[in-house]
Order: structure tokens, then sequence, then C-alpha cells
């Protein structure tokens, strides 16, 4: 049983200077945390850690409204995908997963921050490291981890991989494999999403890679010119692949080089700072057009399964950052200096969605592989009843309806 | 091992329109069929009048830049008293355009100039005055962005047709058209759908140069996922966009640069061409010649030869370029037993080469002799006149082929 503290300068504090919280509720109230913290949607102020940078428009307040709730919510939702990354990398490892497997672990206040701060009728588009904003759509593991092994569970029937993951009710565009080529998908969503007056903003995620492609500038320049309401976020991890990024741009304060676009830079480790940035891009774009967002964030792993991702950077960098930024880390650190849960309770949550993630993997290894007539499902959307052969020519495979 | 292919054709139509009368389909492009080869044969026997084909070079002097087709003994009745209504090829495109967009709210237009300027070929002029800039958006210069933003809208709902000024443009839009546009149906298991249209004028002009007498239908033919036709007349122009438009698959639409003045009396009701059906343009016993777009011009006017000579060809429009129609090339193939396939695609891996393939390997036992293919020459188009004319097939080309072939 934990007490809700009213002060400022708790022992506990010191370890989030300068964060302070400010509780509304009264200090007398006595109530168990897991119904309570649980339950709760008082509201927390939270201060970020870092201010934001802003380029061509107001920087929003480093004051974040939270509730209890949030807070476990967050904690929670990160340290699934954070579990999910890593059974996603021994899965590989044993061959289950194979082709190209980017991992997201590291990044994950990106994605859920986003999540908090719209609704589903938003769209996403993200390019090939999308495991965790599927999930943050509103995917389920057993089709994340039936896609990853190919099987027909999968969110896309198998079809599509690692590299492809769509959730069409939930406003989740994938999932893609050229760098770069979802933005101007993403600024066309944003368009649909204009003409139909719904009042409604497309988030298109780039890296800091792909921000070098002349299709983004392309795209931002007929965002604006058509006031469409497209967030264009950089998820800047500070490698493209091998290459770092002072090495492949000239200018790599990416929330600039949309010039005539406002932009703004964000601690992407931060969910509170990532979620108030999304909300503040939100107003913006509805209001404003594009809005560029460089999201400060770093990934553990390597660009994908086959890279050791110690080649072009030191393994203390690495484990720098992961002291003193991770995000799942900084939102434990969150929820026990508010009192919000017991150590004991977040390993218990930790342990619990440890087991949830080894029953989807299982089930996901019971799921079949596609039928050999998927092959020519989905090639149309209206076939013109022709029949299509196997590769041998001998024997009619489907007929294309 | 001959495959049967049974093409939905005229089922196909019907399903594609829900507001077509079927019986009113198949009876108008009876008539229109019949008009059109009396037109023919009224220009040709005439010897003096130029035909559609707006041909450069041999007939310099007496070169009409609006081909007219007009029958002599229309002078006794007026025009006003025959059904339909007279067009150019490129107001064909833009009525067909327009009832489609009067018709569903989410077609719309992009491309470059298409919206104030009224289209580089007039085919959408007026439409940015009714419609508003939400619905013709004028965008800049930027094919691989503006393709994709196409496609992204496609996969909320919207209905854009995307104009390439000339389809060598679209080129730069390559990667969008092959891994977005043709794979995003299969690798998301089904859930978008992508109906866009892309369409635009390509093919060797006037003298334009290499880089704007592209013929690059070949090019796209491998994309899976993706339809392909091309339109040769303001009937089936404006039949075909009407189609690929309510289609709810990606469809590239290939103009032709110089048959956008070409006047035609098309139906006043509303109809529409199957995407994936083959136009019989004149039957034929001894030799099929398959051609699609301007080419059909050249084996036409080669047919007239031909018949002089005494042969009688059967000249097939395929129209769709991906899928083919094999089942109606097939019938035509067991008849005639002779192959000749006249395109402007390049030589080397055209659509010429995957039709000579295609049928082969589908209907071998039925040929009496190889497939012949005139195909243009594998080179970028030259601009001086005499060297542009030799890229292309000229007719007597065809009719020397057909007199091979039939030997």
């Amino acid at each position: 049983m934990a007490l809700a503290h009213l002060t400022s300068s708790s022992s506990r504090s010191n370890l989030l200077k300068p964060i302070f919280a400010a509780l509304s509720s009264t200090p007398s109230l006595r109530r168990p945390i897991s119904s309570a913290a649980a339950g709760d949607s008082s509201t927390l102020t939270i201060e970020t850690s870092v201010p934001f940078t802003a380029h061509q428009c107001e920087a929003p307040s480093r004051l974040v409204d939270t509730t209890p709730e949030e807070l476990l919510t967050f904690f929670r939702n990160m340290a699934t995908m954070r579990r999910m990354e890593i059974a996603a990398d021994s899965l590989y490892k044993a061959k289950l997963i194979r082709g190209f497997c980017h991992l997201y672990d590291g990044q994950e206040a990106v994605a859920v921050g986003m999540e908090a701060a719209i609704t589903k009728k938003d769209s996403i588009i993200t390019a090939y490291r999308d495991h965790c904003t599927y999930l943050a759509r509103g995917g389920t593991l057993l089709e994340v981890f039936s896609e990853l092994m190919g099987r027909q569970a999968g969110c896309s029937r198998g079809k599509g991989g690692s590299m492809h993951f769509y959730k069409k009710e939930a406003g989740f565009y994938g999932g893609h494999g050229i760098v770069g080529a979802q933005v101007p998908l993403g600024c066309g969503l944003a368009f649909a999403q204009k003409y139909s007056k719904d009042g409604t903003v497309a988030f298109a995620l780039y890296g800091d890679g792909a921000a070098n492609q002349g299709q983004l500038f392309e795209a931002l320049n007929i965002a604006a010119l058509w006031d469409l309401p497209a967030i264009l976020v950089c998820e800047n991890n500070h490698y493209g692949m091998g290459t770092a990024e002072w090495r492949a741009a000239k200018s790599p304060a990416y929330y600039k080089r949309g010039d005539y676009a406002p932009g703004l830079k964000v601690d992407g480790m931060d969910v509170l700072a990532v979620k108030q940035a999304c909300k503040f891009a939100k107003e913006h774009a509805l209001k404003n057009g594009p809005i560029i967002l460089e999201m400060d964030t770093y990934r553990y792993h390597g660009h994908s399964m086959s890279d050791p991702g110690s080649t072009y950077r030191t393994r203390d960098e690495i484990s720098g950052v992961r002291q003193e930024r991770d995000p799942v880390e900084r939102v434990r650190k969150l929820v026990l200096s508010h009192d919000l849960a017991t150590e004991k309770e977040l390993k218990d949550m930790e342990k619990e969605i440890r087991k949830k993630v080894d029953e989807a993997i299982a089930q996901a290894k019971e799921s079949p592989m596609p039928d050999p007539s998927e092959l020519f499902t989905n090639v149309y959307v209206k076939g013109f009843g022709v029949e299509a052969f196997g590769p041998d020519r001998k024997e009619v495979r489907a007929l294309l309806l | 091992m001959a495959a049967v292919f049974q093409g939905l054709g005229a089922a196909t139509a019907l399903s594609v329109s829900n507001s077509l009368d079927s019986r009113k389909f198949l009876v108008s492009s009876r008539k229109s069929l019949s008009e059109r080869k009396a037109s023919f044969l009224v220009v040709r026997s005439d010897g003096r009048v130029v035909p559609r084909s707006n041909a450069r070079g041999r007939r310099a002097e007496q070169l009409i830049t609006n081909a007219v087709a007009t029958k002599p003994d229309s002078s006794a009745a007026s025009t006003t008293s025959k059904p339909g209504h007279e067009l150019l090829l490129f107001e064909a495109l833009r009525e067909g355009l327009e009832e489609e967009m009067d018709r569903d709210p989410h077609v719309c237009v992009m491309g470059e100039d298409v919206g104030h300027y009224g289209g580089s070929y007039k085919v959408t002029k007026g439409l940015a005055d009714k419609y508003g800039d939400l619905r013709v958006l004028d965008t800049p210069i930027a094919e691989n962005s503006f393709t994709g933003m196409g496609i992204g809208a496609a996969m909320t709902g919207l209905r854009p047709i995307i104009e390439g000024m000339n389809m060598g443009f679209l080129l730069l839009a390559f990667n969008q058209i092959s891994n977005n546009c043709g794979m995003l149906h299969y690798t998301s298991g089904g859930q978008f759908k992508i109906p866009v249209v892309i369409r635009g004028p390509g093919g060797v002009g006037r003298q334009l140069g290499a880089e704007h007498s592209q013929r690059l239908e070949s090019y796209f033919q491998s994309i899976p996922g993706i339809q392909m036709v091309a339109c040769s007349t303001p009937y089936n122009a404006k039949g075909l966009m009407k189609a690929a438009i309510r289609s709810e698959n990606p469809v590239i639409l290939f103009e032709h640069v110089l048959l956008y003045n070409l006047k035609e009396r098309i139906p006043d009701e509303e109809y529409i061409c199957s995407l994936e059906e083959a136009e019989m343009v004149r039957p034929g016993e001894h030799v099929t010649i398959l051609t699609y777009s301007r080419m059909r011009y050249h084996v036409m006017q080669a047919a007239k030869t031909l018949v002089n000579k005494g042969y009688d060809p059967e000249v097939i429009d395929i129209r769709s370029l991906k899928p083919f129609d094999l089942y109606t090339i097939g019938n035509s193939v067991k008849k005639t037993h002779r192959v000749l396939i006249v395109e402007e695609c390049m030589r080397t891996g055209g659509i010429g080469a995957s039709l000579t393939a295609a049928i082969t390997e589908n209907f071998h036992d039925y040929l009496d002799a190889p497939i012949v293919c005139l195909s243009s020459q594998d080179v970028p188009t030259p601009y001086a006149g005499t060297l542009e004319e030799w890229t292309v097939v000229q007719p007597a080309q065809i009719v020397t082929a057909v007199e091979k072939l039939c030997q």
C-alpha cells in the first residue's frame, strides 16, 4: 500500500530532477495502488526533461498533462513492445523469421507517445521498422508474430512480411520497404483527409536516412501548397543503416530542413514529450498545413538483424544511451516516483507481458503456412476470369476471379 | 496443349458498369464498328483523302491536321439526324472523365497543368472551373511524389486520375507505380485497394525528340497488380476511360500524341468498354493482324491495299495490353492460322514480344507459320522527319509482311 504524495521535493524525486509533480488528489487518501493507479484519471503534470526546439513556430509547453492510468498504460505498452522485439530477435536467430527484420527497441516512446495524442481515425504511415507502430495502432501480438513467420494468421496473411504490416481499420497504412517512398503516400493520405473534410491528420514517419530523399521535399512542397494536414515525423536515430547522420546530411537539423514548413525537435526517448509534440502538431496541421517533427531517438539493435550494430558505433555509446535515456526505464522511474505502483508490481507486469509474448509466439507457430492458391489471390481486386498456371504450366493453380 | 482462356468479355463489362444496359452496349458497339468500317472504306476509295493517322512524310502535301472522317453518302442526310454526336478523341476522353466525376465525388484529377491551363492536350479543359481546385489539382513538376500522393489517397478510398504530361515522365514515378501501386493490394493481404488511373500520351509524335517520343508500355507490363489499356478511337477512349475509373485495380491508360484530334461519332448513351477485351476491327480469313493504338491506322491503311490485292486480313485492336485478351486472339488464330503483330513498342522486350510468346505457348498447334512481329526499332526516336518515319512501322512494311506470311 502506498501513498500519493503531494510535495514536489520528496526524497524520490531527486532521481528525476528537474521533474516535479503536482497531484490534484489530497494526501490523506489512501487507496490500494493496483486499483487506484490503474483507474486513476487524476491529472499529473510532468515536465519534459529536454525543452522543445522550434523552427518557424511557437514551441509547446514543457509541462505535459497525464494521468496515472496513462502512465501505467505507457509502461505496459512499451514493455510489451520491448519484449516483442527481443523475442523477434531470438526467432530470427532461430531462423523462424527470414529475410529482413528491422527492430524498434529503443524507439518505443515514439510509437506510444504518438498514439496517445491521436485517434484511430488519424492515419499513420511509416517505413519498414513498423512492428511496434502496428502494435500501437491496435494490432495483436499473434498477428505480428504470424506475419513475421509468414503464416496465415498474420496481418497481411503471410504475404507481406516484416516490412509490410497494415491495418486499414485502425488507420495504419504500413509498412514500406523503399526508403522515403512512404512520405508521398502519407501526403496523399493527408490529401484524402482534406478532401473528405473529416478533421483528421496523417503522420508520415521516416528516418534520418530517408530525410535526404528528394521525393520528401517534393511531397512537402505540394502539401504546403495545398495546405494538407500532413505531419512529417523524422525518427532520427542518428544512423542510416551504417552511416552516421553527420556523414549523410549536410544539415542534420532535420526539423529545420522543411525551410518554409515549421518544425519541432523533440526528445524521442521521452514518451510524454512525444505525446505533447504530436498533440501540438495535430492542432497545428489542421490549421496551418504541414509541420515537421524531429524525434531524437535511438535504436539499440543494428539497422536490421544482419547488422551487428557495432561496426559504426561503440558499445559504450549504446550502453550509455541505455543507461541514461531508455524510454521504458524513464517511465518506470516516473511511475515509481509518483508511487503509482511498486517495483514488484511492475516486475509482475513485465513477467505477465513476457508470458503473453511467449503464448503469442507459440500460437503463431501453430498457424499454418498460406495455401499455395494464395499465391494468386489479391493480385487484382476483381479478376478477369483468366486461368493462372503454376510455374510448370501443366497444372492450373487458380482461377483469377 | 492449347489452353482455352475464358475471357469474361461482356460479362466483365456488365460487372464493371451497373447502370449500363448490356444489350445497349453490344448494339452500340456493333453500330459504331460498322460505321467506322464504312467510313474507312469510303475514305480510302477516294484515294486522295488523307487517312486518319495523319501520316507524315509521303503525304505531306495533302496533310490535314484534323483528320475528319466524313462519309460522302452523308451529304443527303444532315449530321443532326444521325444518332450520337461527333467529337475529337481528346474531347471523348474529357467527356468520359466528366461523366465519371459527376457520378462519383471521389474521383479527382491530378497532374501538371491539368487545372487552370486546361491540360497540355486539352483533355481536362474546363474541368477546374466546374469542379474546383480540390478535384482538379495542378501539381508542381514532381512526378514521383504526386504519383505517390495519388496512390496514398487511393488507399483511403479516393479515386485519383494521375496524368503524366508525357508517359516518358512516368519513369520518374516508376518506383511508386511498381512498388506501391502494383503491390499494395497483395502485400496488405487485400486490405487496400488502389483504384487509380494513370494516363497520359505516349508514342512517337511529330519530331518531338527522343525523350518525348518514348514507347514504354512494355516497361510497365511486368508489374504485377496493374492493368494496362491503350485507346485508339474516340469511342474506345471514352469507354476505356470510364471503365478504368470505375475499376478497383490500378489501370494505366496509354493514349497517343497523334491520335488526339481524331474525329468520330459516338453514341449519346452512356457506355463502357471492357478493360480486358480486344476489339475486332475488321473480320477476315487469311491472316490475323494484332495491333493497338496508332498502329491500328497504319494497319487499316495497309489493309485497304491488301484487300485490293486479294487478301482478307482480320484486324484486331488488342486494346488490353495487360492482360492480353487471349480468348479473342485465340479464336482468331484458330480461324486464320497466321499471325502478324504490328506495334509501336520497342522490338526488344516490347508488348509484341510478350504477345508472341503468349500466342506461341498457347496456340502453337494452330499456327501454320511463325508469328511475325513488326515493332518500332530499338533506337531512341530521332529528330529528323525521315528517320523518325522509319523508326515506326509503315503500311508498306505491313503489306510486305502479310504477303510473305501468306505465301
